[in-house]
């Protein structure tokens, strides 16, 4: 099985007739995703790769039946575009936009989550399901039907681990980039039972970064309630306190966030922590192998 | 992240009705005297250097003075210091009140709960952090909800306070939590909010506002930061840069590749002097410029690390090869590549054809970047 996306997943695309929704449409095409709707206020009627597209979302959501939204809108529009998915039924949307203000994704977490939509991201590469559905951004040729589960907060360094596993001969179930900003939709710790609960999963590899205490929270979780063998990598331990590395997400401050207390905290939790990306693939056939032989 | 001097947090905070002692910010020692003149400063005064780095107090940064003349010649030594590297342009001069408690009062946001946290605590004046849990109050406000009556009550218990100081506090609190929401910040705080008789006075402000929200905002973009001239020209370009004390240079697209990069250099004896993430382009131009970025740097050689999603190799490897024709002679630098991705193998034949390998292992890569560096100038 898979995690979030199945054969059913019906995507519509928010902000398809941009460059970048365009682009991806097209990759999510390539990949076998069913993608049935695009919208883009006052572009109704047109078509992108063959895509009909709509002004509004409920527009799209009555004449497809899509119940899976992939956001693309810039950041000052985005919690509109959320909220418009979710008042239209939407049950899943991934919110690739980066650069959306906190405190809009509060009102939007709160608000999907009172709806019971659940969003990946923002500023995310999305979901990937080797043989079923990809729901973002990743590019297609990392993966690789097999079975482990990968949640990262990374971008590019997920499209990297994630073709190392790959090159392997190893693959995944399915892939979740949950996006590195300070409030993101989805946490470790809300992405970890679905992965814990799919029987195809057989191990699940966690990538995170410096920054926040997500990691620590994810450590206690899986030391409660997770019994498959996990992997994990941190990035940034060579990072100095005080420098935002890049994104909001990055940043170790008061001593805080740092990757040290990360992994002894995932290591506590019988995680096994690869220290660079490419231990990783190591790591995971390892575990794999002990796990077959109990 | 824009973080605001105290003198633009407290302007901030006048407008949200938020108690501040008298008082202006001035630029010179003749600005202050005329303050005192007009008496927009009453004396005694205080006069506060306006740095963005802690430790003023201590550090020499916040001074007293009686008369006018005294004022007049701590000014110009306050204009005349430099505080942790950071150069002192302004000086906030405030009457000087006679104070008999200290609080700290805060908003900010709790990641993981997704809530914004009310902090308080009966300990203020000193460092957050130094202060022991037990002694400090904690309450999440929901963001449909806003700040409520039970909240503004229980800050008042924690900080022993009743009748019309409390009723100061309810409006404080109020006046904060519209600043924390309107104004998209990370942080709000006043350390110390100070009790004088029966009224409570803001002594401090520490105010952070969030990049992503000035499009909400255009007034605090423009607002200098402590980055250095480099990392400046970078953001105006888009760019994430960022310098560190080494001699190598990265680029890489995103923040967790970047820092996995920086993670091997350093495990193969390397030392990264700059990093910049390209994040997501197709833009060739983008790359070239961010090129030429990394060349103002001087680094002793440059570590190309790109993943290609949204950013594809062949635009990456376009942009560096139109880059490397226009870096100049005593600029030049021994470059190591690595790109995988989308177009991978278009964006490999481009950089052949410049003369360029790519090494598709990163440790094979590291190493040689390493190697490169330790060959070359520093």
């Amino acid at each position: 099985m898979t995690v979030l996306v199945d054969r059913d997943t019906k995507v519509v695309v928010q902000g398809i007739t941009g460059h970048q929704g365009t682009v991806h449409t097209r990759q999510m095409q390539r990949f076998g995703t069913r993608v049935v709707a695009g919208v883009t206020p006052g572009k109704a009627g047109t078509q992108v790769e063959g895509v009909p597209v709509y002004d509004a979302v409920a527009d799209a959501v009555r004449a497809t039946g899509a119940n899976t939204s992939c956001i693309f809108v810039p950041a000052p529009f985005a919690r509109d575009a959320l909220f418009e998915a979710v008042d239209a039924g939407i049950r899943l949307a991934v919110v690739v936009t980066e650069h959306i203000p906190f405190h809009d994704m509060l009102s939007m977490y709160h608000y999907a989550l009172a709806r019971g939509t659940r969003i990946i991201g923002p500023n995310c590469p999305g979901i990937g399901a080797p043989g079923v559905a990809k729901v973002g951004i990743i590019p297609n040729v990392v993966f690789r039907p097999g079975p482990v589960g990968v949640i990262s907060r990374s971008g590019t360094l997920t499209y990297e681990i994630v073709s190392g596993i790959s090159e392997k001969g190893l693959g995944e179930t399915t892939c979740i980039g949950l996006g590195g900003d300070p409030v993101v939709g989805t946490s470790f710790v809300d992405a970890l039972p679905l992965f814990e609960a799919d029987p195809d999963t057989k191990l699940i590899v966690l990538v995170g970064e410096i920054g926040g205490t997500a990691e620590e929270d994810a450590a206690d979780y899986i030391r409660a309630y997770v019994h498959k063998p996990v992997v994990a990598y941190i990035a940034g331990a060579s990072a100095p306190p005080g420098k935002r590395m890049g994104h909001a997400g990055a940043i170790v401050l008061r001593g805080r966030g740092t990757a040290e207390s990360k992994q002894s905290a995932l290591r506590a939790a019988g995680v096994s922590v690869a220290r660079f990306p490419y231990e990783i693939p190591e790591l995971v056939a390892d575990r794999l192998r002990a796990a077959s032989h109990r | 992240m824009v973080k605001l001097a105290e003198w633009r947090g407290k302007e901030i905070y006048r407008r949200y009705g938020i108690p501040l002692p008298r008082g202006t910010v001035v630029r010179s020692p003749d600005e202050a005297a005329e303050a005192v003149r007009t008496k927009t400063v009453p004396l005694p005064c205080v006069a506060k250097a306006q740095v963005l780095a802690g430790g003023r107090g201590k550090g020499g940064a916040v001074r007293f003075a009686t008369t006018a003349d005294e004022l007049r010649s701590t000014v110009a030594d306050l204009l005349a210091l430099e505080f942790k590297g950071e150069k002192v342009r302004e000086v906030l001069v405030e009457e000087r009140l006679s104070i008999e408690q200290e609080f700290y009062v805060a908003i900010t946001l709790d990641r993981s709960r997704r809530l914004p946290v009310l902090i308080a605590s009966r300990q203020g004046g000193v460092e957050i952090e130094s202060v022991e849990e037990s002694a400090i109050d904690r309450q999440w406000v929901h963001p449909f909800t806003g700040l409520s009556g039970y909240h503004r009550r229980q800050v008042a218990r924690t900080l022993g306070l009743d009748g019309a100081p409390a009723r100061a506090l309810a409006g404080i609190l109020d006046g904060l939590w519209r600043a924390f929401v309107a104004e998209d910040a990370e942080l709000v705080e006043i350390n110390p909010l100070a009790r004088v008789g029966e009224s409570l006075v803001a002594l401090d402000a520490k105010v952070i506002i969030e990049d992503d929200a000035t499009f909400r905002h255009p007034q605090y973009a423009a607002i200098p930061d402590d980055r250095t001239p480099l990392e400046e020209v970078a953001r105006e370009k888009g760019i994430a840069f960022v310098q560190l004390d080494g001699n190598i240079g990265v680029i890489a697209n995103g923040a967790g590749l970047t820092m996995a990069t920086l993670d091997v250099l350093k495990e193969y004896g390397g030392a990264p002097g700059v990093f910049l993430d390209l994040g997501g382009t197709d833009d060739p131009k983008k790359v070239t410029e961010a090129f030429l970025l990394m060349a103002e740097a001087r680094p002793a050689a440059v570590f190309l690390n790109i993943f290609g999603g949204v950013t594809r190799c062949d635009t990456v490897a376009e942009g560096l090869v139109a880059a490397l024709a226009s870096v100049p002679s005593d600029r030049r630098f021994p470059l190591v590549a690595r790109i995988r991705g989308n177009n991978e193998a278009e964006g490999i034949a481009l950089l052949r054809q410049a003369g360029i390998a790519s090494i598709p292992d990163l440790r094979e890569a590291g190493r040689a970047v390493v190697a490169a560096a330790s060959g070359g100038r520093r």
